[in-house]
């Protein structure tokens, strides 16, 4: 009996052994040379495997630092939102190399539609899916641009920052955004742009992506872009571009000095944590006719022909504009898009 | 026994109101606007500007493509403006807005009521005269009836099949067509035969229309080649795959079409539209359109003029029911829910239904729990719980590979779900993109 188990003991210790030396040849042999600065990489990033990097998780970025750090000795076109300019640093310094301070982005709904200011006209019910209700119909206020409300985006957030709010039919960012840029891919209709933070987290943006004709918009919300151009006509820094009956502000140019938004006469345009102006005498919609009295044909040249043209009509116009600043209320004047109001 | 196909299938209540009233004239509207876009593949292209005069059966767009269609003019009048008009969806389209001025025909249209039997035209001609007309399926797909007819190199055409089965229920003008016109629905038959170069046909119908088929019997022993089957009543008998599998007990292969195993189907009432494009030298400008609903005053079939508002069938019905919940373009299975009434008739409006308002509600949507109803009813064999899943997680590589593309949307997994889960809605949305990743890959 003793025997027996001596044997079993003997020929599982003899198995065990030739296990090991096949498993240390196989091993050596077919053993994966890995950079060790990858896994340094790793564990700087947050490890969300969010995918804004635009990589396939975290290690796949890391991977792709070490690459291309290596290989063309510089970190161009990569970028970790989500960690920001902090973890940047760290990864640069692993691999000696400099990386660019970035600006930080945050994602900006582009749309003040929704339930208030773009009242229903029809119900929709159906499957909860902003991708499924951009294909079937234009969406219950009618705007064809506008959000739908359903929630693709707070569907699509990992990091808990884009709500709809139910009252409002619209999705808000609050700041735990860290512009992964997944949002964005989710919205059907583009309507979420990443824009920068801006200084002191101020920003200005237009808050509309309606391409239509100013009547048209209108028709469907009160608080449409009507392509009117009086903002563009205000501002100084050349950061308002005309475009398809919209107006478009360039975060990189804009100043933040709120020009556009004071002219905007359907309130289109948006300024975030700012502190509130002291009110003005006056309606808000006079200085926009002011400077149709002022201007008369300056407005025909700019409305009527294309964009290209208006851009070069302002950069000539420019020096003589500036003088003019004064905003007095002017007689009524009556304008094409006022016609349109309900 | 009766033909019929037999994988999945459900009975839905066939409620065809409309199904004795004989088909009526609508009145020209005062205003129409005919968008430039009624078909499938490219939009025409529009010949005409503000202010210019057109006749009925004018050339007013011309077709923008290989898989296009010419568009004419409905009406005789002036053009009022070329502007974006919204269609079923709400989404505007391009659409020329003519005012109506009296009634004044194209003199090249032939507007005698006699019947002609003979077929002068060749092949070659017949498939161009097609094309020049504008006609396109009028079974609610609206594909370009002279590519239909165009069989590509390397296969062959043997059957030419008509297909008169209206399965949608509320549905009935090819009901009334083919009772009211059926010897030029034959014609058209016969025409499409030689457009196709085949010498035989088979009309199906469904066996909820015995008044039809015995009509249809009747005439079409004085027609060569043409026989008429009865189908049993299943939905979706009426979808072309299921009618081939029907008739000639023969499978169209995942991702290809009819032509494929030698057939290729028409709808009747596109047979009508190729008799009076052929023979009569009438281009494609009305049709007919099922007005119906429970609450309807006078449930009818109207012959309108494409452009007309849908608001004037309403009212030439009786007006708009208090208790309208939807008023649906199409029917009630594949249908969709109109944005308003402004929206214009259009090629592929076979038919508006108004659904009382009890009846236009969605169930409260619930857990999937596997129960394979779905699975059981599906006509094309697909699995729609999964499908639904995939395309819900967006996994598009996985629905595409789970064979969404063979899905034909006919909607009995969502009519049947004991859940009320919106399969029909995540299919179509998972349809639609899976096309488009296939479209911008390279060939």
């Amino acid at each position: 009996m003793n025997d027996v188990v001596l044997y079993a003991v003997l020929s599982l210790a003899a198995i065990g052994v030739a296990a090991a030396i096949i498993l240390y040849f196989i091993a050596t042999k077919f053993k994966v040379i890995e950079d060790p600065r990858i896994d340094e990489v790793e564990e700087a990033l947050p490890s969300a495997n969010c995918g804004g990097c635009g990589f396939a998780g975290c290690r796949a970025f890391a991977e792709a630092t070490v690459k291309q750090g290596s290989e063309k000795n510089n970190l161009e076109g990569l970028n970790c939102p989500v960690g920001g300019n902090e973890v940047m640093a760290q990864v640069a310094s692993i691999l000696g190399l400099e990386v660019e301070e970035k600006e930080p982005l945050i994602a900006v709904i582009r749309c003040n539609g929704g339930k208030i200011n773009s009242p229903s006209k029809v119900s929709f019910e159906g499957a909860t899916s902003c991708s499924f209700a951009h294909s079937l119909f234009t969406g219950e206020g009618g705007c064809p641009f506008g959000c739908l409300g359903l929630g693709d985006c707070e569907a699509a957030c990992d990091f808990d920052a884009i709500h709809i709010n139910p009252e409002r039919g619209l999705p808000e960012v609050n700041n735990k955004c860290v512009a992964c840029g997944a949002c964005v891919e989710a919205c059907p209709r583009d309507i979420i742009e990443l824009r920068p933070k801006g200084r002191k987290e101020k920003r200005i943006f237009v808050s509309c992506i309606n391409k239509e004709k100013g009547a048209v918009a209108r028709k469907n919300c009160t608080v449409a872009c009507i392509g009117c151009s009086a903002c563009f006509k205000v501002c100084e820094f050349d950061a308002i571009t005309m475009k398809d009956n919209l107006a478009y502000i360039d975060p990189f140019k804009c100043k933040l000095c709120r020009k556009c938004v004071e002219v905007c006469p359907t309130n289109a345009i948006h300024e975030i944590n700012f502190p509130p102006r002291k009110k003005k005498d006056g309606d808000k919609k006079t200085p926009a006719k002011t400077l149709a009295v002022k201007h008369p044909e300056k407005k025909k040249e700019v409305v009527v022909e294309k964009v290209n043209l208006t851009e070069k009509v302002k950069q000539e116009e420019k020096p003589a504009e500036k003088k003019t600043d004064t905003k007095k209320p002017g007689p009524d004047s009556v304008e094409k898009d006022k016609k349109t109001d309900e | 026994m009766l033909k019929t196909f037999k994988l999945g299938g459900v009975h839905p209540a066939e409620n065809k109101l409309s199904k004795d009233s004989p088909i009526e004239v609508l009145p020209v509207p005062k205003r129409v606007a005919v968008p430039v876009g009624q078909h499938l593949g490219a939009p025409a292209i529009p010949l005409v500007k503000k202010g210019d005069t057109v006749k009925v059966g004018q050339l007013i767009a011309k077709s923008g493509g290989f898989i296009s269609a010419n568009v004419h003019s409905p009406v005789s009048g002036k053009v009022f403006k070329l502007d974006n008009v919204i269609d079923a969806s709400g989404y505007r389209r391009q659409a020329v807005i003519i005012d109506v001025d009296g009634d004044e025909w194209e003199d090249s249209i032939d507007r005698s009521p006699e019947i002609k039997k003979e077929i002068v035209l060749d092949q070659k001609s017949i498939i161009n005269r097609l094309n020049e007309m504008g006609i396109v399926g009028l079974g609610g797909a609206t594909f370009p009836s002279h590519v239909k007819l165009m069989v590509p190199d390397g296969k062959k055409a043997e059957v030419l099949i008509i297909n008169g089965v209206e399965c949608e229920p509320y549905l009935t003008s090819d009901h009334r067509l083919m009772l009211e016109r059926g010897e030029e629905v034959l014609i058209g038959t016969k025409i499409l035969m030689k457009g196709l170069g085949v010498n035989k046909a088979m009309i199906g119908i469904e066996n909820n229309k015995p008044d039809v088929i015995k009509h249809m019997t009747d005439l079409a022993k004085d027609f060569d080649g043409i026989e008429v089957y009865a189908l049993k009543v299943k939905y979706p008998q009426g979808a072309e795959k299921q009618l081939i599998k029907a008739l000639i007990n023969r499978e169209v292969p995942s991702g290809k079409l009819p032509i494929e195993v030698g057939a290729v189907v028409n709808n009747a009432g596109t047979a009508f539209a190729v008799y009076e494009a052929v023979q009569k030298n009438k281009p494609l400008i009305e049709r007919v359109v099922t007005l119906t609903g429970k609450s309807v005053k006078k449930p009818s079939n109207f012959q309108v003029r494409v452009g007309t508002p849908v608001s004037e069938l309403v009212e030439a019905a009786g007006g708009l029911p208090e208790d309208t919940g939807k008023v649906i373009g199409g029917g009630p299975m594949m249908g969709k829910a109109l944005y308003s009434l402004d929206v214009p008739v259009v090629k592929g409006t076979s038919g508006i239904l108004i659904m009382p308002d009890e009846e236009s509600h969605r169930g409260e949507t619930g857990n999937c729990i596997r129960c394979g109803k779905c699975i059981t009813v599906c006509p094309m064999g697909l699995e729609p719980w999964l499908l639904e899943k995939v395309v819900m997680h967006k996994d598009f590589a996985r629905a595409e590979k789970e064979r969404i593309m063979d899905c034909i949307e006919c909607g009995s997994c969502h009519y049947t779900c004991p859940a009320n889960r919106q399969l029909l809605d995540y299919l179509r949305l998972g349809k639609g993109t899976v096309a488009k990743i296939m479209r911008t890959r390279k060939k």
